[in-house]
């Protein structure tokens, strides 16, 4: 116990600091936590796990890994927005993380054929009618994962095929055709009822007829427009919304666009605009953008990949009108602005410098994308919130009419794939439950287990030496080919050597460190030879004093302690390991005399539909 | 598969005086037991060395043959280093001493190399004062043969084996005080919030700094009995006093009540802060350091901690009056002064 605290304003009431309590790794959720891209990764797909089997040449292994989790490997390994790559210990360690995103691709475009792999549907029909709206990524993971269940799924899709967003507004050039409609068929090919050419304007309508359950995944699926800023009407035939320029570029119904063309926004759809409009005729393609560079929304790759390809981009410019000649757009007007913080808020003020006038034969406007729920009648008991969107149970997705399940951007606005799937294998969860009568509150468990590597002396069955090597760079083709080319992929992807050195470069940080507190004889060897100073011997105290007093203070604390109770020496200490940049050598278990030090390998499965 | 240390440090690690991080201070990984005190002891130079903000190069590491002889292979590798032949480490060390006095001198020993083999150079190299640091693993067997008895095994301690030593120890730390050393410390390679503090005072004392450090011999005498092991040494560890080492020019900050804390200000103007002080014990009293340990051999206990320090020691070179300035920056001229100098010698000794 340590001393009562009197607070600061005066008040005579007084709390308790208490010394930590030992971590309880029986809970799943510690060492869930300690694999940052996995826990990061809203599908929580085993990184490490996969990656170890890309390093030993399991393509198709790896790929499996992926598609239990993630549905669709291949896609996502080209235009997945990485939320697991800021995360990577990697990166806390030196300059860079793993290339996660493209270590997938490598495992997509290298497996076998994995048409004996996937699951077969193995139960009797449950008699039960599932309607999906949309073709996109949420709608097909609800698919995959019903169809195992034994319901009778009908997905509709307004255009021609599935896919959604993946097809409408990601280029060729960045996601091959092929290797989409390769993952959408696995789905498609599950005994799914396909609906296409087919835009469902009336929720009421789908549930008249017999539905047993509803999926929502319709996207965000509206483009921003600028209906207000002068010119906007006169110039109509030369100003397009980036989106659906995008989809019917995809499809085939837009071929050319002038040679001049402006596009507006920093997203990653304005990235995709801008280089597409380089493939479709544009010599002279310009991205301009309200706030500054870095504060874009567009990822940093995708930045870089249209500056490579020559296209600027000129931060800091609001749009102030279309400049129309004779009827004809000529082009368009921008007030130069910088930024003024206040906080964490930002206002952008006019630099007081004449207008600039940027000529141009086409303008895309890409400046972001909202739901859209004109088809929702709202006398159906689904509730809507203040910002139009469905009123949503975040965990089961269900929404106020009970049969109605939304997911994907269509939930709680646009996100990305990624997220869009994670929360179509919950909703599926749910929709499971639902339609077998069940409370869609009480969830599934996450699968985990947690067994030793270690195969003896010096020797464990995970490749424990951490490698120096920088990130490899995935090769492209010639700007020139490239350019020459709208359906040819830019990026060519790792080679097996460069995949091997690159996914070397993963810490594995699945391996734990399991420390059992009852063998400690406080050697302190783990303490010596830890190459980063993570682990400790020390009195207990509370959390805040204890991440002070480590050999190098626990300044992260996004990162957890690891802390033992009693050791048996009665030294009156106990062990607290800083996780933040432990590398998951081993160091501490191979030096460890007594074995209180193991590494074990923790994996974490999301439970989904059916299992 | 591997026995590999990773090249990634903490990216936080803290920076020294000249700008080194702990990294620069650091040894190849270690080929000894898994969980060996010696290791300890070698972290615990390494960590001393560095927040001394000693030039690594600045640094000679000595050492004889044994177990903890090959430890400084696993620290300092920036500094020099000589292997030398067993128990012969003092003469090396004397040696590398009287040509460069500039240097600082970490010789590093073990119970076999200093109290059977090396017995002999051990007491001269003592009663010589030279100015070095002497630090002794200790732990009470021969590990690189096997784990038999040495001369410092206490009476009555159990073997792995099973057997019992009958033999009378060889305690070294009052063998060093009744030879006249000037600093004598005891310590434990599991408690270095002690070790650091008692090896940093050692490299700043001017003159023959001895610790004797015992350090578990986790393969071969951590057994039950054995009065070297782990737990033993834990249960039965008495300290003189908590030490504190506060180098010149910093702030004496700890504060302690009247009586309870004593500071030694060592040649070069650091001080030994010393708190919680064994009654009847003064450090700077030879005869009180010899009692007090006399004591605790009759109680069974380890006493550690400092044990005696001569802050008025005076080391080798002044006692015999040689050059102040490095051997090998003498040139001809002063190396060779010439037959009139010879001359001059001789005529004084006619």
């Amino acid at each position: 116990m340590r001393d009562p605290v009197v607070r600061g304003d005066g008040s005579t009431s007084i709390f308790w600091k208490l010394p930590l309590k030992p971590t309880d790794i029986q809970n799943g959720d510690y060492f869930h936590k300690v694999v940052d891209c996995q826990y990061a990764c809203p599908a929580h797909t085993p990184v490490p796990e996969y990656i170890r089997l890309i390093a030993q040449g399991r393509y198709t292994d790896a790929y499996m890994i992926n598609w239990v989790a993630n549905v669709f490997p291949g896609v996502l390994g080209r235009t997945c927005d990485r939320p697991c790559e800021p995360a990577c210990r990697r990166g806390r360690v030196e300059e860079q993380p793993v290339a996660i995103c493209r270590l997938k691709r490598v495992a997509a475009d290298n497996k076998s054929d994995v048409a004996e792999r996937l699951p077969k549907v193995s139960v009797a029909p449950t008699g039960k009618k599932v309607a999906l709206i949309g073709g996109g990524p949420a709608s097909l993971t609800v698919a995959r994962d019903l169809a195992l269940c034994g319901h009778e799924l009908h997905l509709f899709d307004e255009h021609s095929t599935a896919g959604g967003m993946m097809r409408c507004e990601i280029p060729s050039f960045r996601l091959p055709e092929e290797v989409l409609n390769e993952e959408v068929d696995y789905i498609l090919d599950m005994g799914v009822q396909k609906h296409f050419n087919t835009l469902v304007t009336s929720l009421k309508g789908v549930l008249e007829q017999g539905y047993d359950a509803v999926f929502v995944g319709t996207g965000a699926p509206k483009g921003r427009d600028l209906p207000d800023l002068p010119g906007r009407e006169e110039g109509a035939a030369n100003i397009h919304v980036g989106l659906s320029w995008l989809a019917n570029v995809a499809f085939g119904h837009v071929e050319s666009i002038g040679r001049r063309v402006l596009v507006l926004g920093g997203g990653n759809t304005a990235m995709d605009c801008c280089r597409t409009a380089r493939r479709l005729g544009g010599a002279d393609v310009k991205v301009v953008v309200r706030s500054p560079f870095a504060e874009m929304k567009a990822s940093p790759w995708e930045k870089e990949d249209a500056q490579h390809e020559g296209i600027p981009i000129l931060d800091n410019h609001v749009p102030i009108d279309f400049v129309i000649e004779s009827g004809k757009l000529v082009g368009m007007r921008f007030d130069r602005v910088h930024a003024i913080y206040d906080g964490a808020k930002r206002k952008l003020v006019s630099t007081g410098q004449p207008p600039v006038l940027l000529e141009c034969d086409d303008v895309l406007i890409a400046i972001g994308q909202e739901n859209s729920f004109p088809w929702i009648e709202r006398d159906i008991g689904i509730e809507f919130d203040k910002w139009d969107l469905p009123a949503l149970d975040e965990v089961t997705l269900q929404s106020s009419l009970p049969k109605v399940f939304f997911g994907g951007d269509a939930a709680f606005g646009p996100k990305n794939i990624i997220t869009a799937v994670a929360q179509a294998h919950q909703a599926a969860v749910s929709m499971h439950l639902f339609l077998s009568g069940e409370d869609v509150r009480v969830r599934p468990s996450p699968g985990v287990s947690l067994v030793s590597q270690k195969m003896g002396i010096h020797e464990w069955i995970y490749d424990n030496i951490v490698i120096n090597d920088e990130r490899y760079v995935v090769p492209q083709v010639e700007v020139e080919a490239a350019l020459s080319d709208r359906l040819l992929e830019v990026e060519l992807g790792y080679e097996h050597a460069e995949a091997l050195r690159e996914a070397l470069r993963c810490l594995n940080c699945d391996a734990q460190t399991v420390f059992t507190a009852e063998r400690c004889i406080e050697c302190d060897a783990c303490v010596d030879v830890c190459p980063v100073d993570c682990i400790n011997f020390l009195e207990n105290d509370e959390e805040e004093a204890l991440r002070q007093n480590l050999r190098i203070p626990a300044a992260n604390l996004t990162q957890s302690l690891y802390v033992s109770g009693d050791l048996p020496n009665q030294t009156g200490r106990i062990m607290v390991k800083d996780e933040n940049v432990c590398l998951h050598c081993g160091l501490c278990a191979e030096r460890c005399p007594t074995a209180a030090w193991d590494m074990q390998k923790f994996l974490y499965t999301v439970t989904h539909a059916g299992q | 598969m591997s026995y590999f240390r990773p090249g990634f440090r903490h990216p936080e690690l803290p920076k020294n005086d000249l700008g080194y991080t702990k990294q620069q201070y650091e040894g190849a990984i270690s080929t000894l037991c898994a969980g060996c005190g010696h290791d300890s002891i070698s972290a615990a130079i390494v960590q001393s060395v560095f927040e001394l903000s000693i030039a690594p190069h600045q640094v000679a590491k000595l050492s004889g043959i044994g177990c903890s002889s090959k430890t400084p292979t696993y620290f300092l590798s920036n500094s020099h280093g000589f292997n030398s032949v067993h128990g012969r480490m003092p003469s090396v060390a004397t040696g590398a001493n009287l040509a460069n006095r500039d240097m600082i001198y970490i010789g590093v020993s073990g119970d076999g190399d200093s109290a059977s083999i090396g017995m002999g150079q051990f007491a001269h190299v003592v009663r010589r004062n030279l100015n070095m640091m002497y630090v002794v693993m200790n732990n009470g067997c021969y590990g690189l043969t096997k784990g038999q008895d040495s001369a410092t095994a206490d009476v009555g301690s159990r073997s792995k084996a099973g057997s019992v030593n009958r033999f009378e120890p060889i305690d070294l730390a009052s063998v060093a005080l009744q030879l006249g050393a000037t600093f004598v410390a005891r310590s434990f390679s599991g408690d270095k919030e002690q070790l650091v503090p008692l090896i940093k005072a050692a490299l700043s004392h001017s003159g023959f700094a001895l610790i004797d450090v015992v350090s578990p011999c986790v393969t071969f005498n951590n057994n039950p009995g054995s009065t070297k092991a782990y737990d033993y040494v834990r249960q039965h560890m008495q300290t003189t006093s908590l030490v504190d080492f506060v180098p010149m020019a910093e702030e004496i900050t700890t504060a302690y009540g009247e009586g309870e804390s004593r500071g030694v200000t060592m040649h070069d103007g650091s001080v030994i802060q010393l708190h919680k002080l064994r009654t009847e014990w003064n450090p700077e009293d030879r005869q009180s350091a010899l009692n007090a340990l006399a004591e605790s051999r009759e109680r069974g206990e380890v006493l550690t901690g400092l044990l005696y320090v001569e802050r008025d020691s005076r080391e080798l070179h002044e006692t015999i009056n040689s050059t102040r300035t490095p051997l090998r920056t003498l040139t001809e001229k002063e190396l060779c002064p010439g037959s009139s100098a010879l001359e001059t010698i001789n005529n004084s000794l006619r």
